[in-house]
């Protein structure tokens, strides 16, 4: 009966709910339809309750940091008392935005925060690319070649400077770029449906963890 | 000016600058702004998941509307947290089956109509067409595509050895991969940068006098402050410290 409940049990709603919604896609009527719009909402709620594992787990890190006093345990209750505080100012706006402290944190820190965060990624992949876009071979000039292309056609400084740059990149990345970016999309969906029908036919466990 | 928006602008200007300090070297400006993102983004979801999943999709519609059958969810919602419990931690499997089954039962038809059929079609339509007229830049343009993406698909195909003719059409294959790489790197760093333009942008505004020269006052401050870390942490043994500097993730 554990045994079942362990494994079978599993890999059972795994086929179930695979050939379900595989064969749902060919029959176009409103009770296939209105089934795949509730699951969807079912997927919804239980992946709330992942993001929540999620946030536990980092809370459990953080716990970890400030119970054994490691070096940097400061930050960490920084981590706690901004969470706690923007759940605070969250409950009391009852969730709205506008015209809310909880608008207000996501504008004035969050939004700032992130785009920074994520600007200064600008400055590193520059500097990454001039010391690892040495044109040391062919493929390497063409991707080069390729990459300085893209950045110089589309801005306008590019274009004012050499006019033919912006048609090129367009060109590039409507011909050359796509070619490739299909037979990537192709080669990957090819994978993505074997991986599918291994999962569903339970020859690929992994996702269910343990050795059991 | 509202005191909540001067306010507002101080705080995300000394933030951005927090941030950007890290351009020096990692230094406890940049770990606060980090660390005070990483809790104010779980503190956001925290309230996101509560009003928009759990209000708005399960106890509205169980209390209100009585869709109990929501419950399911639900429960299988609350075994994916007995990850949390290793005597128990099996029932998550329950959960993450129902999810990964749904997940690919969904992708498959809809990956072979999307990915797969209508890639095909975008490829060979535009050759198919070309008959009715005489060979232009359209229709180059259409051989070229096919043929990138025909020998983008033969570099990946490992199933038979690369050599002769084989070999030839994966090294082609190669280059139309090489200039993948190098668009979606330029798009990559053009994207960053005009992240950079809007963080700018606001420190730039955040200057004017109707925000109290915010971002002036600032970046003087955060100056004086990595100075005098700087000074103060120069007679530091090497003990680990400092962190060795890395990108952030």
């Amino acid at each position: 009966m554990t045994l079942f409940l362990r494994r079978t049990l599993p890999l059972l709603l795994t086929f179930l709910f695979g050939v379900a919604f595989a064969v749902q896609y060919y029959i176009p009527h409103p009770v296939s339809e209105g089934a795949l719009t509730e699951i969807s909402i079912w997927l919804r709620i239980i992946l709330g309750f992942a993001m929540i594992l999620g946030i536990a787990s980092l809370c459990q890190v953080h716990y970890a940091k400030i119970r054994t006093r490691v070096a940097g345990w400061g930050y960490s209750l920084v981590v706690y008392f901004s969470m706690l505080i923007t759940v605070a100012v969250g409950l009391w706006a009852r969730g709205q935005e506008t015209g809310t402290g909880l608008g207000w944190i996501y504008t004035y820190t969050l939004l700032a925060l992130q785009g920074t965060m994520f600007s200064i990624l600008g400055f590193f992949v520059a500097s990454a690319a001039f010391r690892a876009f040495r044109a040391r071979s062919k493929e390497a000039t063409v991707l080069l070649v390729a990459a300085i292309l893209m950045m110089f056609g589309r801005v306008p400084l590019g274009e004012y400077l050499v006019p033919a740059a912006g048609p090129l990149a367009g060109w590039l990345l409507n011909v050359l770029n796509l070619a490739a970016r299909r037979g990537i999309i192709i080669g990957i969906s090819l994978g993505g449906i074997a991986t599918s029908i291994k999962i569903i036919f339970g020859i690929e466990r992994s996702y269910l963890g343990g050795r059991e | 000016m509202a005191t909540s928006v001067l306010i507002g602008a101080w705080v995300a200007a000394g933030l951005t600058l927090f941030m950007f300090s890290f351009l020096y070297k990692d230094n406890p400006f940049f770990r606060f702004g980090e660390h005070l993102y990483v809790g104010v983004s779980m503190g956001y979801t925290i309230v996101r998941i509560h009003y928009d999943v759990m209000m708005k999709s399960l106890y509205g519609p169980v209390a209100q509307e009585g869709k109990w059958w929501l419950l399911v969810p639900a429960l299988l919602g609350l075994l994916v947290l007995t990850r949390f419990i290793p005597k128990v931690s099996w029932l998550s499997r329950i959960s993450f089956a129902v999810i990964v089954g749904f997940g690919s039962g969904v992708a498959i038809p809809r990956i072979i109509s999307s990915n797969i059929l209508q890639q095909v079609q975008g490829t060979l339509k535009p050759l198919l067409n070309a008959g009715s007229s005489r060979f232009g830049m359209a229709e180059l343009n259409a051989l070229l595509i096919l043929t990138g993406v025909l020998t983008v698909l033969v570099y990946f195909f490992f199933s038979i050895e690369h050599k002769g003719a084989i070999k030839i059409a994966a090294r082609i294959g190669v280059y139309f991969l090489m200039v993948y790489f190098g668009a979606a790197f330029g798009y990559t760093v053009m994207a960053r940068m005009s992240l950079v333009i809007g963080r700018f942008d606001d420190l730039i505004l955040f200057a004017s006098r109707d925000y109290a020269y915010a971002s002036v006052v600032l970046l003087i401050l955060v100056t004086l402050g990595l100075l005098l870390w700087e000074r103060g942490s120069t007679g530091l043994t090497t003990g680990g410290q400092r962190r060795t500097q890395t990108p952030p993730a």
